[in-house]
C-alpha cells in the first residue's frame, strides 16, 4: 500500500481507452463499475474533443456481484457491437473488474461477434497507464498484422515509413505529426500509416508494407515497434526530433535508412532557437540552473537542448517512466546529476527544493510544485492539462518545435536587465525579490498581511461599511471582491444609505444582478 | 438493457413510476463527494482505501488539481497486498502513521472503502476501531464507503454523515429542542441561514457537517432535523434511529424553495406566521428581484436533466416554477420518494422522470426531444456543445452556492449563462 496525493499516471485502462479514442473504427467495452466513466471527462474536457469516447463500460453494482456480472458484459459487449457497428473491439477489465476474475476476453469468444475481438490483460495493481497504452497498442498491431509475410525491402525507389506513438492525450501530438510529415515530405519518404492517432484496425494490418517506422514516442510505440522488427525485419528510428540537434539527428537517421540526402531537409524551415540563443541579449541564459522531470523521452530531449541549445545547466533529471528508467540514468550521468525515478511528487517536490534551480522543467506536477517554491517554470511533458492543448500551433518537434521550445522556456525567466536592477535596488517596494518575477507576478500575488483585504482610503463621499457587512464581503471570492464592493458602495450612495450593512450588501447585489 | 429498452419517449414516466434503467451509468462514485466535504471540514483528512484508478480520478473529477496540498489521498492497494505478501492493516496502519506525522493539525482520520476495497471485504470499519485506540481522543478515526459498486456521487456525503451521526453526543433527555441542518453547505450560505434561524427566535441550531470536526451537536428525541440536501438518505435514517424527527419540505432553492423549507422549520418551532413573515420578506423580495434579471432568458426554454447528484427534482422545480422554464426529462440516480415528494407537488404530471440511467439510450431520448439547454456531466458536455446543443455540467451545482434567497439570482444566472453565452457568440463548433 502507497499513499499518493497526485499521480504521474492513471490506471492501465486509461492507457487503453487513450488507444481507443486515438483511433477510428474501434471500440472499447471495459468491465468496470460505475464512477470509472469518470475517465471520460479526460477526453471531453483536457482534450475539448468533440465526441464521446468510444468506450462502454458495463457499470455493475454490489447487487450484481455474485450473480450476473458476467452476463452484464456480455449483454453490454453485443450492444456497443450492434449500436457502434466497430470494425473491431478491445475489451478488458479496470481494477474492480479483475478482482471479480470475470474473463472478458473468453466471454466475448462466447458471443460470436461479427467483429474481430482483442482481449486485453492490464494487470491494475501493478501496471500503469503508458504501459497499458503500449501493450493495448502492441496487442492491436499483433492482431492485425499479425500472420502477414513481410513484403520484399531494399529495392530501388522511394521509401515509405509508419509514424507510431502519436495518442490522444499526448503532449502536443497533434502538431508534432504535422512538423514530422515536413521532415518526411522533404526527404522524399512518404508516410504509409501513422498510428495510433486516426487509424483504423484496417490501417494496422498495412503497417507491415513500409520500409521503415519512425517511433515518436517510445512509451507508447516500443513495444509494437520491437515486434514489428523482430517479425517483419521493419527498422526503427528511435531519435525523437526535439531541438535543434536532435532533429538534425533524426534528418539523418532517416535519409540513412530510406538511402536518400539528408541535405535539403537539414536546410529547410525558419529554425531560429540557434540564433537567438547566439545573440547576446541570451547571454543571461548562461548557467541558468535548470531541474527537469518528465515522461523520459521529454526529459531526456529537454535535457539536451536545455545543456547544449540553450547554454542552461541541468541540475536534475528524472522520470516517472519507470519503464524506461536506463535511458534516463544514463542521460543524467552525462549530465553529472543523478536520476530521479520516481513517481510520488513529494519526493519530487524535495528534490527541486534541495536543488534550488532557476527554472523547472516539468510536468504541470512540477508546475504546481514550482509555483509554491515560485521558481518560474515551462510544461515539457504529460501527464497533460487543458493548458496542454492550445488553440494555436505549438509543436514540439522539428525545428518549428525548437522555436516554440525557445519561446515556452525563456520567457518565464526573468529577462537579462531586468535581474540586473533587482540585484542592484533589492529592497525597492514594488519591484524587488519577494515580487515574483516574469509573467508570474500576475497571477500569483503577495497576499497582504491581513489576509487581501482590499480596504481602500476611506472617502468623504463614500458611504461607509459596518464591520459585519465588511466580513461578509470577505467571503466573497476575491477576484470579484473588489467589484462587489464598488457596486455595493454605488448602490448605497444612490439609495442615501450612509452605513452599509449585510442587509445593503446583499440588496445591492439582488439590484445589479452578476 | 432491460424494460427500459422497450420504453416508448412519449411514455408517463412520472416520480411514482419512473422510468428504471439500468445500462451505462454515466456518473461519478461516492468518492467524489470528498472533493467537498474535505474543504468544508477544515481538519479532516479524507484517506481512500483503493486503487490507482481512484487517486486518478479524484485528480480528474473536478476538472483541475488543486493547487495547495489537499486534505485527501489514497493509500493505493498493490499486487502484493492482494497477493497476501503483505499484511493489509499493518500496511495501512504504517502508510496512517506517516501521514499523521507529517499532518499534525488533523483531528478526524477518515477511512473511505472505494470498489476495490469492498470486493475484497477489507474490513475499513475494524482498521478505524484499531486506529482509534492509537490515536483517540486527540485524533478521531472513522470510516465509510465511496465505492461505486454502492454509491453514486453525492451518496458518498451521505454515508460520510451516517457515519458521523454515529459519533453525536447524546442530549440530555430534558435538552430543550433543537434544530439540526444536516448536508454540505457554503460557508456563507450556512451564515445566513443561520442568521435567519436567529431572527426567527429558533435558538439552539446545528449544521453538519461542522467545519470543525470537534464540533459535534448533541442529537436525540428534542432534536428536529431538516435536510439541506435531497440525497440523504441514510444519513436520515441513522438520525431518526437516534430519536431525531425529521421534518421536510421542498429544498432551499430559489425564493419558493427557500422560504418553504425555513417554513417547516418555523413551524416546529411554534414560530408565529407574522413574525416569519416579517422576517422573510426581504430575502423574498430580494430573490424574486435577482431572478428577474434572467427570468426571460429561460421563460418558456425547454431543458433536459441527465441524472447526476439527485439534486434534479428541486433544480427542475425551480427552473420551471421560478424561471419559467419547460421541464423535458429529470433523471436523477437515485428517487428517494419521500423527500422529493415536496418537489414533484409542485411540478406538473407531464415530466419524464428516470431513476438511474442507460446514457446512450438517454442521449437518443435527449435528441429526439432537442431541448433549449441539457443539464449533464462533463463527460457528456463537449459532445452536445459539438452538435450545437446548449448545456450546463451538472457537477457546479454541488460546487457552488446556490442555496438561499441571496444565491437564488445566482442559480438562475447558472442556468442563463450557456444560453446567454450562445446568444452572444458569432462563431460555430
Amino acid at each position: 500500500m502507497k499513499l499518493t496525493v497526485w499521480t504521474y499516471e492513471g490506471p492501465p485502462h486509461v492507457g487503453a481507452m487513450r488507444i481507443a479514442t486515438s483511433m477510428r473504427g474501434l471500440h472499447y467495452v471495459l468491465h468496470a463499475p460505475q464512477g470509472d466513466t469518470y475517465a471520460d471527462l479526460l477526453f471531453t474536457m483536457i482534450e475539448r474533443r468533440k465526441s464521446r469516447p468510444p468506450v462502454t463500460y458495463t457499470t455493475f453494482q454490489a447487487r450484481d456481484l455474485g450473480a450476473d456480472t458476467a452476463e452484464i458484459f456480455k449483454r453490454a459487449c453485443a450492444e456497443a457491437v450492434e449500436r457502434f457497428d466497430p470494425q473491431a473491439i478491445i475489451v478488458g477489465a479496470s481494477c474492480t473488474a479483475e478482482l471479480i476474475q470475470d474473463d472478458p476476453g473468453g466471454l466475448a469468444k462466447t458471443l460470436d461477434l461479427a467483429v474481430p475481438v482483442v482481449p486485453l490483460e492490464l494487470p491494475s495493481y501493478s501496471k500503469k497507464e503508458n504501459w497499458g497504452a503500449a501493450e493495448t497498442f502492441y496487442r492491436l498491431v499483433r492482431g492485425f498484422a499479425g500472420g502477414r509475410t513481410a513484403p520484399e525491402r531494399g529495392g530501388a525507389g522511394p521509401k515509405s515509413c509508419n509514424i507510431l506513438g502519436p495518442t490522444s492525450l499526448g503532449f502536443h501530438n497533434r502538431d508534432d505529426i504535422v512538423e514530422v510529415r515536413k521532415i518526411l515530405d522533404l526527404l522524399g519518404v512518404s508516410v504509409n500509416v501513422v498510428a495510433p492517432l486516426d487509424a483504423t484496425p484496417a490501417d494496422l494490418s498495412r503497417i507491415p508494407d513500409a520500409d521503415f517506422n519512425v517511433v515518436l514516442y517510445p512509451e507508447i510505440a516500443d513495444t509494437a515497434a520491437r515486434w514489428l522488427e523482430k517479425e517483419f525485419k521493419q527498422p526503427a528510428v528511435r531519435t525523437v526530433p526535439i531541438g535543434v540537434n536532435a532533429t538534425k539527428d533524426f534528418i539523418r537517421a532517416v535519409a540513412d535508412l530510406a538511402g536518400v540526402d539528408p541535405k535539403p531537409a537539414l536546410a529547410a524551415g525558419n529554425e531560429r532557437l540557434s540564433w537567438y540563443s547566439i545573440s547576446i541579449d541570451s547571454n543571461y541564459l548562461t548557467g541558468k540552473r535548470v531541474f527537469i522531470f518528465g515522461d523520459a523521452t521529454h526529459a531526456v530531449a529537454a535535457a539536451r537542448v536545455a545543456e547544449t541549445e540553450l547554454g542552461f545547466k541541468v541540475c536534475g533529471l528524472g522520470t516517472y517512466s519507470r519503464e524506461f528508467a536506463r535511458d534516463v540514468r544514463a542521460a543524467a550521468k552525462g549530465y553529472g546529476v543523478d536520476a530521479l525515478i520516481s513517481d510520488d511528487h513529494l519526493e519530487i517536490e524535495d528534490a527541486i527544493t534541495a536543488a534550488q534551480p532557476e527554472l523547472v522543467l516539468g510536468t504541470q506536477m512540477e508546475r504546481h510544485i514550482a509555483k509554491r517554491l515560485r521558481i518560474p517554470c515551462a510544461v515539457i511533458s504529460a501527464p497533460v492539462h487543458v493548458q496542454d492543448f492550445p488553440a494555436r500551433y505549438a509543436p514540439q518537434m522539428g525545428f518549428e518545435g525548437a522555436n516554440v521550445l525557445f519561446d515556452t522556456w525563456v520567457h518565464p525567466l526573468t529577462m537579462g536587465l531586468e535581474e540586473h536592477l533587482l540585484g542592484m535596488f533589492r529592497d525597492d517596494f514594488e519591484f524587488n525579490d519577494t515580487v515574483e518575477a516574469s509573467h508570474l507576478a500576475a497571477v500569483h500575488q503577495t497576499p497582504s498581511p491581513e489576509g487581501s483585504r482590499e480596504a481602500p482610503e476611506p472617502q468623504l463621499d463614500l458611504p461607509s461599511w459596518s464591520l459585519d457587512a465588511e466580513d461578509e464581503l470577505k467571503k466573497i471570492p476575491f477576484f470579484v471582491r473588489g467589484k462587489a464592493r464598488r457596486n455595493t458602495e454605488q448602490f448605497a450612495a444612490e439609495s442615501g444609505i450612509d452605513v452599509i450593512t449585510i442587509e445593503t450588501l446583499y440588496d445591492a447585489k439582488a439590484h445589479f444582478g452578476r | 438493457m432491460t424494460a427500459s429498452a422497450t420504453a416508448p419517449v412519449a411514455c408517463q414516466s412520472t416520480s411514482t413510476s419512473p422510468l428504471r434503467q439500468r445500462g451505462q451509468h454515466e456518473v461519478f462514485c461516492g468518492l467524489t463527494s470528498v472533493i467537498w466535504l474535505h474543504r468544508k471540514i477544515q481538519d479532516a483528512f479524507f484517506l481512500i482505501v483503493g486503487s490507482r484508478t481512484c487517486a486518478h480520478l479524484m485528480q480528474s473529477a473536478a476538472g483541475v488539481m488543486i493547487f495547495a496540498e489537499p486534505r485527501f489521498g489514497t493509500a493505493i492497494i498493490e499486487e502484493r497486498d492482494l497477493a497476501g505478501v503483505a499484511d493489509m492493516h499493518d500496511e495501512l496502519d504504517r502508510e496512517v502513521e506517516r501521514l499523521l506525522a507529517r499532518r499534525p493539525d488533523i483531528k478526524m482520520l477518515v477511512l473511505v472503502g472505494s470498489c476495490p476495497s469492498e470486493v475484497i471485504k477489507f474490513d475499513l470499519a475494524r482498521a478505524a476501531e484499531r486506529l482509534n485506540t492509537v490515536y483517540a481522543p486527540r485524533r478521531r478515526v472513522l470510516s465509510y464507503s465511496g465505492s461505486g459498486i454502492e454509491t453514486t456521487f453525492t451518496q458518498g456525503e451521505d454515508n460520510f454523515l451516517a457515519a458521523l451521526v454515529g459519533r453525536l453526543p447524546a442530549s440530555a433527555p430534558d435538552a430543550k429542542p433543537s434544530l439540526l441542518v444536516v448536508g454540505s453547505l457554503a460557508d456563507v450560505v450556512e451564515d445566513q441561514f443561520d442568521r435567519i434561524f436567529a431572527a426567527l427566535g429558533i435558538e439552539d441550531v446545528a449544521f453538519l457537517p461542522s467545519r470543525r470536526s470537534e464540533d459535534l451537536p448533541a442529537v436525540g428525541p428534542n432534536t428536529v432535523f431538516l435536510l439541506a440536501q435531497p440525497f440523504l438518505n441514510e444519513a436520515a435514517t441513522v438520525l431518526k434511529k437516534r430519536g431525531a424527527r425529521q421534518i421536510t419540505a421542498p429544498f432551499p432553492l430559489g425564493e419558493e424553495g427557500t422560504t418553504a423549507w425555513l417554513k417547516v422549520a418555523a413551524d416546529a418551532f411554534d414560530i408565529e406566521a407574522a413574525r416569519f413573515d416579517a422576517i422573510t420578506a426581504p430575502g423574498r423580495d430580494r430573490a424574486r428581484k435577482a431572478i428577474a434579471h434572467y427570468r426571460e432568458r429561460l421563460k418558456g426554454h425547454r431543458v433536459f436533466l441527465f441524472p447526476d447528484s439527485q439534486m434534479e427534482p428541486s433544480l427542475a422545480r425551480f427552473l420551471h416554477r421560478e424561471a419559467g422554464a419547460e421541464i423535458i426529462e429529470v433523471g436523477t440516480p437515485y428517487l428517494h420518494r419521500q423527500h422529493t415528494a415536496p418537489e414533484f407537488d409542485l411540478l406538473p404530471n407531464s415530466i419524464t422522470v428516470s431513476e438511474g440511467q442507460d446514457v446512450d439510450r438517454q442521449i437518443d431520448r435527449c435528441k429526439a426531444a432537442d431541448p433549449d439547454l441539457i443539464v449533464c456531466g462533463m463527460g457528456l458536455a463537449n459532445p452536445f456543445e459539438a452538435e450545437g446543443r446548449a448545456t450546463k455540467w451538472s457537477i457546479e451545482f454541488v460546487f457552488s452556492p446556490i442555496q438561499g434567497y441571496e444565491q437564488a439570482g445566482d442559480l438562475a444566472e447558472l442556468f442563463a449563462r450557456p444560453l446567454t453565452r450562445r446568444a452572444a457568440l458569432a462563431v460555430e463548433a
